[in-house]
């Protein structure tokens, strides 16, 4: 059996982990790149929004690799992901690629459907170490986390340009080499020296700026065009809404884990603008706006896929939100584009806007 | 003579602006683009030094517009901006206390929300609402009337038709449908332009509160029909100012002089390099699947520039003097 999954961000070292701690083969599919999108636009539904055309891409170069089993995971609600993984298997069928597909999703009637899909990867191993595994991959995701937010404080600061972007890339080998929880906590200890090897001027002044809204566009860079590389680069700090391990804490451990950031807080703030689940993180986009706004963020950006409906119905609503809160919230939509130079302008403009804002306050 | 130089070059036009200390505009420069910026910016320089006296003195050069960064190193730029930056400088240097603007150009358009002189928001366009200026112009020739006229003739309509403007597609199609349908042209191209309007006011200005004074710029401001459309919508005036169509360039020259008032020396290249050989060149890079594009930009077989490239290698390996301008 050799398992894949599609990519998104760097979900890729904790779903590894997790996998390779079981003894189970994992055949990773190359980094998404303009090879992936070409695959994905020309067999997906041209309606549907990017991560799936991203997600299909990802499975056809995995299968070419020679992957036979994938995981993907399901859900329910307004957003179509639910469905996505059902849709992507029949398309690779109709392509002639022959995949056991592993769904993971929310059982119907029964704690026992989820289980038996989980005995399909995880054979006979017992259930202690299927534990031990899923908390080994959280440390890793928890481990990728801290590192992303090093290189958040550090991009905007850094002396030489392109540092950051190079000691993460070696940051988070190092992470994803670690085969045990123990080689993890050294790994994690490397990884930080690696970051603050970077030369930085810790005096620059930053503007910060969150970014939230759907989570696949905020975790993949591919998809994103890096934005927050190039918000770095503009001398912006920022934040992102949703953090791996924040979502593995608060889907599939069910907030069990006390002290870490939780997007329940987000979903609490939205009260007075939208009172209701509307799919996706549609919920928590409106929410995050007032929870940043508080931390004292100058402006946030929203980023969704085109034609997402949760983020549709968010970005209504969120000229009020930032009127009442007196944050400026601009709203990105991505698809196939691949010109950066469009994103650019746009993010030069916002950035631009707040630092004069901010020079008006001062003087 | 002293003046300060604005290059905006866009997707549709290239225009050069130089101002004097006091602000006024001396030369003003319209040229198209005709998707070859490097030449466009050299003609342009050359037509302008032409004019000049040769006592005349560059303390300033900015850029902006969608090829800033390509003029920039062309030129030797002192400031790098945006086109938002630029067109809200400009506006409100025009058009004292202006409290939006709406600017379409060829490709890109945007909204500018300015409160107390500062921008306080902005909306550009993102998946559609885009192109208009382009469409404009591609409709007039369709119709094969002069694009200068396209606007009067929207004025003559008294009942203009309702044409889709949810997209670009969409508004022609129905429009060959309604022609077929035997309406009158005055009446259609006022119908469009009310669609323009629509789609403008729903996909960029968005939840955004509009007050006067009320500034319309860009080259579209040149239509009438569009002027009217706007202000039967609004149910506002709007105001066009005296060089709408190169505000863009206007705002960079203003920015450069602000920028150079600090008391550096400018780093303008000089009219010179409107003789000066530019190659671009560009290869495929092939260090991972993205094979991205990557495009160099020589100055007389030195490598000024180089951009396209996902992963920064390239453009890294260059000392990258203008990122630290812009």
């Amino acid at each position: 059996m050799k398992v894949t999954f599609p990519h998104m961000g760097y979900l890729y070292v904790c779903v590894k982990g997790l996998l390779e701690y079981l003894d189970i083969e994992v055949i990773l599919p190359p980094p998404t790149s303009k090879r992936t999108l070409t695959l994905g636009t020309k067999y997906g539904p041209e309606f549907a929004c990017m991560p799936l055309k991203l997600n299909l891409g990802n499975m056809i170069e995995a299968s070419e690799l020679g992957a036979d089993t994938l995981i993907m995971i399901g859900g329910c609600g307004p957003c179509r992901f639910g469905y996505y993984a059902q849709v992507e298997y029949a398309i690779l069928k109709d392509l002639g690629y022959h995949y056991n597909m592993v769904v993971l999703e929310p059982p119907d009637k029964h704690i026992s459907e989820l289980t038996t899909r989980i005995r399909k990867i995880t054979g006979n191993k017992s259930w202690v170490q299927v534990i031990k595994a899923i908390r080994f991959a959280y440390q890793k995701s928890r481990a990728v986390d801290e590192v992303e937010l090093m290189s958040f404080k550090i991009r905007p600061r850094e002396l030489v340009l392109g540092e950051t972007d190079r000691a993460l890339a070696k940051a988070i080998k190092e992470i994803d080499n670690a085969a045990s929880p123990q080689q993890l906590q050294l790994a994690l200890l490397r990884s930080k020296d690696i970051m603050n090897s970077v030369a930085i001027d810790p005096n620059r002044p930053v503007i910060k700026i969150a970014l939230i809204g759907e989570i696949y566009t905020l975790l993949d860079p591919f998809s994103n065009l890096n934005i927050e590389r190039h918000l770095g680069r503009l001398g912006v700090e920022v934040d992102r809404s949703i953090y791996l391990s924040e979502w593995i804490n608060d889907h599939l451990f069910m907030g069990l884990l006390k002290g870490i950031r939780s997007t329940k807080e987000y979903c609490q703030s939205a009260a007075p603008f939208l009172n209701h689940f509307v799919g996706g993180h549609g919920l928590e986009t409106i929410g995050s706006v007032s929870v940043y706004a508080k931390r004292g963020y100058h402006g946030a950006i929203q980023l969704f896929p085109f034609t997402c409906m949760p983020e549709i119905v968010a970005q209504s609503i969120l000229p009020k939100v930032g009127d009442a809160l007196a944050m400026p919230v601009m709203t990105l939509i991505v698809d196939e584009h691949s010109g950066e130079a469009g994103m650019i302008t746009r993010l030069e403009a916002f950035v631009d806007l707040l630092t004069r804002k901010r020079e008006f306050k001062a003087n | 003579m002293i003046g300060y130089l604005g290059v905006d070059v866009g997707s549709v036009s290239t225009n050069i602006v130089l101002i004097n200390e006091d602000n006024q505009v001396l030369e003003n420069l319209y040229l198209r683009t005709q998707g070859q910026p490097i030449r466009t910016v050299q003609q342009g320089l050359k037509k302008l030094a032409q004019h000049l006296p040769i006592s005349t003195v560059i303390k300033g050069v900015g850029t902006t517009g969608s090829a800033r960064h390509l003029s920039a190193v062309m030129v030797g730029a002192d400031v790098v901006k945006n086109e938002i930056t630029a067109h809200a400088v400009a506006a409100s240097q025009q058009v004292p206390g202006v409290q939006t603007v709406l600017e379409i150009g060829g490709q890109d358009s945007k909204i500018i929300i300015l409160r107390n002189g500062v921008v306080a928001d902005f909306a550009m366009n993102t998946v559609c609402a885009a192109g208009t200026g382009s469409f404009l112009d591609q409709q007039a020739s369709r119709l094969n009337t002069p694009i200068e006229e396209f606007g009067t003739l929207a004025l003559k309509s008294t009942t203009p038709v309702r044409i889709a403007g949810r997209c670009a597609v969409f508004a022609e199609s129905d429009m060959i449908h309604k022609q077929q349908m035997g309406f009158e042209l005055p009446d259609i191209v006022a119908g469009l332009c009310e669609a323009l309007v629509r789609n403008y006011l729903n996909n960029v200005g968005k939840g955004k509160e509009i007050l006067g004074p009320v500034v319309f710029q860009g080259g579209v401001a040149a239509n009438v029909g569009m002027r009217k459309a706007f202000e039967k919508e609004l149910g506002l005036e709007v105001i066009i100012p005296q060089n709408y169509d190169v505000m863009g360039a206007m705002g960079a020259a203003l920015l450069a002089k602000e920028a150079v008032a600090k008391g550096q020396p400018t780093k303008f290249k000089g009219f010179g390099i409107a003789d000066v050989n530019f190659a671009v060149g560009s290869f495929e890079c092939d260090g991972c699947p993205n094979m991205c594009e990557v495009v160099e930009i020589n100055e007389e077989a030195i490598t000024i520039a180089r951009w396209g490239d996902r992963c920064g290698k390239w453009a890294n390996a260059l000392v990258r003097e203008q990122s630290k301008i812009s």
